[in-house]
């Protein structure tokens, strides 16, 4: 059964349209991960979901049920935002309990799920404080109990760990995951993070300008991006792309545009249609698919390059270099020693690989 | 000389304003307290009698209704203009299309001196000329709204017009209060489904704490000055009926001849003023460290 049905979503604010015709389906348990550059309108989306925008046009389906013009605490969702908003003014109880009084349930059931909820989270001893006086992650904790405690069906996340310090998110994080397979609610989250992105999500959508350009599984994502733009926004160190020509000779040969003589064979990359000859492309691949060595000389491409600039980022290095004037970047073991100057014979596999039309950018 | 004159320049500009400000605030208020003490009449006389000045002055009925208004005055004026101030503002913080013009058409009053406010009002409330004659002309022909010539309710007109003139400049300190909530705790409530009542009285309200108490000060002190409103409004009638302090001193001191204990309710005013301030400037400053 589907837990979240959006359909046909748009919203304007004034002349400024944000979202547009916006379709997405989420299924019961299922944490999806929304991605997208600043300003693309992720946080919009969540608050149409909630309730907090009237929407243009569009409906919104809850567990089957068209909540489009229902209020905010009718949907049976629960909210956590970036900069928590715990009300200053009340302890950490009386934050819990809020909702639950606002519903007019009676003491003792309010009683047993604030008792439940602190203890998943672990802060029962501070039930008594004010927020002023929680650090950061226990005050992202109680803005995630005062969810818990309405015992919704969904969970809405709006960058709820990009306050914190890295390894304070880093432990949040696994509790958030613990959190859903426990709970196993439907949740949407919202992050900048792309660690945190692959890591929770069951899949991930990425958002452009108020369009969601790709809906996959984390992995799919990572090896299939439909687009450049996907291409580029998933992965650190960001994909290579290499502008050239494929060539049609009996199988696919990629002509590098500036140079690189050998014909690479292209055989190995499954094209999601027959091409035709003569297409410009951009050949994207990532830095760590690219392999160095005696490896590489194996590899249906390969080619020889200068190192320009090396980064050592622990157990890899990171090495910048150019091939036909294009700027090339790709991983080596961090115990390999590299100069500035020395050339290396790098190679990968098609198979590996990304192919984009170079006019529209989608894939091939 | 160029340089002594370079490095004492700003000594020798400030010296005199330090200067007038010491004699005329501080010295002056030390005269004053000094000649509560005199048997001053007419003119300032340094015989001294203690504090009979003080006596003389509390047993005056004169002074004792001078005091009532004053707090009938005093509580009122800020109770309503607080309550008045804080729902415009809450008004106005529902996102309102005209927000700037009416913004300003409240806060206009504050612009106008309360010599300006008196006489404006003294008309409206006039029985022959304002709301009276209004309705009547309507033909309400009963209608009676003569506050302004009843000595039991003169004081309460004082207190309309301070209100309209004071509340709207307690709705702009409440507005930017307002302002600076986070809008999320707001959005948060609403997932709560607090009632827009619960939300203002539960979580908006008690954030609002410094600016409840900055409003009273203010709202306090313009009490305690508004001299120029009754004089203005009701020069302090019928009879005497609708002083404050500062008339009664006013009165005592120049137009009848009792400087002396013109001068002890000054003081007793001071003291008002400064029972007032001083917790203030204390916890303001204390917060600053
Ligand atoms: N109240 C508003 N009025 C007009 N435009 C708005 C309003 N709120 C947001 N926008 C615009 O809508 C677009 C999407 O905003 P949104 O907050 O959803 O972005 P976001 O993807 O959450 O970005 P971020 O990652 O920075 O939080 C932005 O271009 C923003 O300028
Ligand atoms: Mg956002």
């Amino acid at each position: 059964m589907n837990s979240i049905e959006i359909k046909k979503l748009s919203l304007n604010f004034g002349e400024v349209v944000v979202l547009k015709d916006l379709n997405l389906t989420i299924e019961k348990g299922e944490f999806l991960v929304l991605l997208g550059a600043s300003g693309c309108g992720k946080s919009t989306l969540l608050n149409c979901v909630a309730g907090l925008l009237d929407i243009t046009d569009g409906q919104i389906f809850i567990n089957g049920k068209n909540v489009t013009w229902d209020e905010p605490a009718q949907r049976g969702i629960g909210m956590v935002f970036q900069s928590y908003a715990l009300y200053p003014q009340m302890t950490v109880k009386g934050n819990l309990s809020f909702g639950l009084k606002n519903a007019g349930l009676p003491k003792e059931e309010i009683e047993k799920r604030v008792k439940h909820a602190s203890e998943i989270l672990q802060i029962e001893s501070l039930l008594d404080r004010k927020p002023a006086a929680l650090s950061g992650g226990q005050r992202q904790r109680v803005a995630i109990g005062r969810a818990l405690v309405r015992d919704v069906e969904v969970f809405l996340f709006d960058e709820p760990l990009s306050n914190l310090d890295a390894k304070l998110r880093t432990e949040l994080r696994v509790e958030i995951k613990r959190l859903h397979q426990k709970l196993d609610n439907t949740m949407i989250y919202v992050t900048h993070d792309q660690i945190e992105a692959m890591t929770l999500a069951d899949r991930i959508a990425i958002m452009r300008d108020g369009l969601i350009q790709q809906l996959d599984t984390p992995k799919k994502i990572y090896s299939n991006p439909v687009n450049k733009y996907v291409a580029g926004f998933i992965g650190s160190p960001s994909m290579n792309f290499l502008k050239g020509t494929i060539l049609q000779n009996n199988k696919p040969i990629f002509k590098l545009e500036g140079g690189w003589c050998e014909s690479p064979d292209l055989s190995n990359y499954i094209f999601q249609e027959s091409i035709k000859a003569e297409t410009q492309v951009w050949l994207g691949i990532r830095p760590e698919s690219v392999v160095v060595g005696g490896e590489a000389e194996n590899m249906p491409v390969n080619f020889s390059l200068e190192v320009e600039v090396f980064e050592p980022m622990g157990a890899d290095t990171l090495v910048w270099s150019q091939i036909g004037g294009q700027e090339f970047r790709f991983m080596i073991d961090g115990n390999t020693s590299v100069n500035v100057g020395d050339r290396v014979t790098v190679g990968f596999d098609p198979a590996h690989a990304s192919i984009f039309d170079f006019d529209n950018e989608e894939r091939l | 000389m160029l340089n002594y004159l370079e490095k004492h320049l700003p000594k020798i500009v400030l010296a005199p304003t330090t200067i007038v400000m010491i004699v005329c605030m501080y010295g002056f208020i030390a005269w004053t307290g000094l000649l509560s003490l005199t048997k001053s009449r007419m003119m300032p006389q340094w015989e001294f009698v203690g504090l009979d000045q003080y006596v003389r002055l509390f047993a005056n009925p004169r002074w004792d209704v001078a005091v009532d208004n004053l707090f009938i005055f005093l509580i009122l004026f800020i109770i309503i203009a607080l309550v008045l101030g804080l729902l415009l503002a809450i008004f106005l913080d529902q996102k309102i299309r005209v927000e700037g013009a009416i913004r300003t058409i409240y806060l206009y009053p504050m612009a106008i001196s309360f010599i300006v406010t008196g006489t404006a009002w003294k008309w409206i409330l006039n029985p022959g000329l304002g709301i009276e004659k209004l309705f009547r002309d309507l033909g309400f022909a009963g209608f009676e709204f003569r506050w302004l010539v009843d000595s039991d309710m003169a004081i309460y007109t004082i207190v309309i017009a301070a209100v309209w003139q004071s509340s709207g400049f307690v709705m702009a300190l409440f507005l930017a209060g307002l302002r600076g909530v986070d809008d999320n705790l707001t959005k948060a409530a609403k997932i709560d489904g607090a009632s827009t009542v619960r939300l203002y009285w539960h979580i908006i309200l008690p954030l609002m704490r410094p600016v409840f108490f900055s409003a009273i000060v203010i709202l306090t002190h313009i009490a305690i000055k508004s001299f120029d409103l009754v004089q203005a409004l009701t020069g302090g009638g019928p009879g005497y009926s609708s002083d404050l302090p500062a008339n009664f001193m006013y009165t005592f001191s120049f137009n009848r001849a009792q400087i002396g204990m013109g001068a002890a309710s000054a003081m007793i005013m001071l003291f008002g003023v400064l029972a007032v301030l001083i917790p203030y400037l204390y916890s303001e400053l204390r917060e600053k460290k």
